[in-house]
């Protein structure tokens, strides 16, 4: 299927709206995608023809939702290349993914005075849960450092592994404000030499790229659901299968268990015993569709698509006076944070918003990498998605020269 | 295509948020307070000296986009000299003006100091800015009553 950005489009109703009498620019994905209508009318038709509890009746209904349910998780499954289902986790988001992990494996596995390795990159759905880890159980937290450039310090992170106290590495895939795209095969080789697992949040690397949870060798991946198109309120941890069974519950409650009885009970086998309670069942569907909709398109070629706008934005913008980026990494996808010298970030997107463009500003959920860049005061945040086209980073790059003309 | 944005943007505006007065912190002060806005990354502190009942002098040191500095700056200005009651009024009013548009019930009292204030009565059409405009008073408030932490949150 070739790519046409034009009809793309048109699968996505808000695109076509006006904004204050403005041709909407959407350049904030990276906080939240849009959704095609064959997300939407997916999860209405499961509202509206097959919903019901799953897991729970034995009527046409709900077997009807379980099944669709289940369903979703095999096509997680196989987006993520994992070795079989029962090795996907529904979650909430990312963020919940994440704590799941700090608590099954971090509290129920790893040991007082072992490490956790994570890095000054992270959001902070990555780094808030190992800080918690660290201060409820005494585990060492060590945050690799990042280069100027933007990428992470590979050599800081070899001297951060060669103790053999860190039970685990936990990296971004891809940066949500530098854009950087990590070397996660080679993080995983390292963590696995040093005796660590490794967990990848792949919140914005599993939107542009296609990940193989089996040839990065990754022990944990997760990602959200409404980055990838799909809807909020559902998210997914992958995990080896022998890592599940080892880990105790997350939440108790109905679902994740074996046998309840007063005196106590017995848990499920994964992946139900980590989903405590009545799950996301339409988001579910919704995240199905998501998935059948960017692989009926192709990750390489939405990937081909994004390395285009990301020269051209890289050529755009570099030619804005003023202007700076933060990083300039390598392997990198189509997120770009940056500053102008005369107007502050919040300034700057209140001009844009008047425009029409969409972007956010602030710290991105990443105050210490803001510090780390001498950019406490935070940056504006231009993020694409399948829809986005030239022309959008055209007027985007016009908009901020005379943004910066009208603070002169 | 931003010439709309002159009503927020008021030259006014643009000049204490460049060039705020009363950057500074007042050698004698007996009041201080922090402010902070978690979301964007503002962040000042305020001192201020009281006298009795007066304000007698006053000054904040921080950074922030230009609608919080030029809001911390003309803060400074019009609450310098003027009485606990009537720091707490203005504030207020402010905060009336910057989530409304307009202070009807404002009295006549202090009506020159909110004349001062009357520019940044265009941010209450940007909810997502107003906060960046009380940031100031809240962190105003703090100090007034002792406390050490404002958050516009
Ligand atoms: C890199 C990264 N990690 C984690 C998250 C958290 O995602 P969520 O808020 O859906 O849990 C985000 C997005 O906000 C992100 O960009």
């Amino acid at each position: 299927m070739s790519f046409d950005v034009r009809k793309i489009r048109e699968d996505f109703p808000i695109l076509a709206q006006m904004q204050r009498g403005k041709p909407l620019v959407f350049l904030d994905s990276g906080a939240s995608a849009q959704k095609p209508r064959q997300v939407i009318g997916a999860m209405m038709r499961c509202m509206e023809s097959a919903y019901a509890n799953v897991h729970r009746g034995a009527y046409y209904l709900s077997e009807t939702a379980t099944e669709a349910y289940e369903a979703s998780r095999r096509a997680v499954a196989t987006f993520l290349n994992a070795a079989r289902a029962e090795e996907i986790v529904f979650t909430a988001n990312s963020t919940m993914a994440i704590n799941l992990v700090a608590h099954c494996y971090g509290r129920g596995i790893l040991k007082p005075g072992q490490a956790v390795v994570t890095s000054e990159m992270e959001h902070h759905a990555n780094m808030v849960p190992w800080q918690m880890l660290r201060d409820a159980h005494g585990i060492e937290l060590r945050y690799v450092r990042v280069t100027d450039a933007g990428e992470l310090d590979l050599e800081d992170l070899a001297a951060k592994l060669k103790d053999g106290k860190v039970g685990l590495v936990a990296v971004t895939h891809m940066s949500n404000v530098l854009g950087t795209v990590t070397p996660a095969a080679q993080i995983a080789r390292m963590a696995h030499e040093a005796g660590a697992k490794v967990l990848f949040d792949g919140s914005q690397a599993a939107v542009h790229r296609k990940v193989d949870v089996q040839a990065l060798d990754a022990d944990f991946y997760v990602f959200t659901g409404h980055k990838l198109y799909g809807p909020t309120g559902i998210g997914v941890l992958y995990a080896k299968h022998a890592l599940l069974e080892a880990m105790p519950p997350f939440l108790g409650g109905g679902d994740m268990i074996a046998t309840v009885s007063l005196a106590g009970s017995t848990w499920a086998a994964p992946p139900a015993r980590f989903e405590a309670g009545t799950p996301a069942i339409v988001e579910a569907i919704g995240l199905h569709a998501a998935i059948d909709y960017v692989t009926a398109i192709g990750l390489p070629a939405i990937e081909a698509h994004e390395r285009a706008l990301v020269d051209h934005a890289m050529a755009v913008l570099s030619q804005v006076e003023g202007l700076s980026l933060l990083g300039r990494a390598q392997d990198r996808g189509g997120v770009f944070a940056f500053s102008l010298d005369n107007a502050h970030a919040h300034d700057l997107s209140t001009l844009l918003d008047r425009a029409g463009i969409a972007v956010r500003a602030g710290r991105h959920c990443a105050e210490p990498l803001h510090e780390r860049f001498g950019v406490e005061g935070g940056t504006c945040r231009a993020s694409f998605g399948l829809y986005t086209t030239p022309e959008e980073i055209d007027f985007l790059g016009a908009a901020l020269v005379k943004a910066r003309e009208f603070f002169a | 295509m931003f010439d709309d944005l002159r009503d927020l943007y008021q030259e006014l505006i643009l000049d204490h948020g460049l060039k705020p007065r009363n950057f500074r912190r007042p050698e004698d002060a007996n009041r201080h307070a922090k402010g902070d806005n978690p979301m964007c990354g503002d962040r000042m502190e305020l001192a201020l000296k009281l006298d009795g009942e007066v304000v007698t002098d006053l000054g904040f040191q921080g950074r922030g986009c230009a609608i919080s500095m030029a809001s911390a700056s003309l803060m400074t200005e019009t609450v310098k000299g003027k009485t606990l009651a009537q720091a707490h009024q203005l504030s207020d009013s402010f905060r009336a003006l910057a989530m409304t548009g307009s202070c009807p019930e404002c009295g006549a009292e202090l009506a020159d100091e909110m004349e001062r204030l009357q520019p940044l009565a265009g941010v209450h059409e940007f909810p997502s800015r107003v906060k960046c405009a009380t940031l100031a008073w809240h962190t105003l408030n703090a100090a007034l009553d002792g406390s050490k932490e404002a958050s516009s949150e």
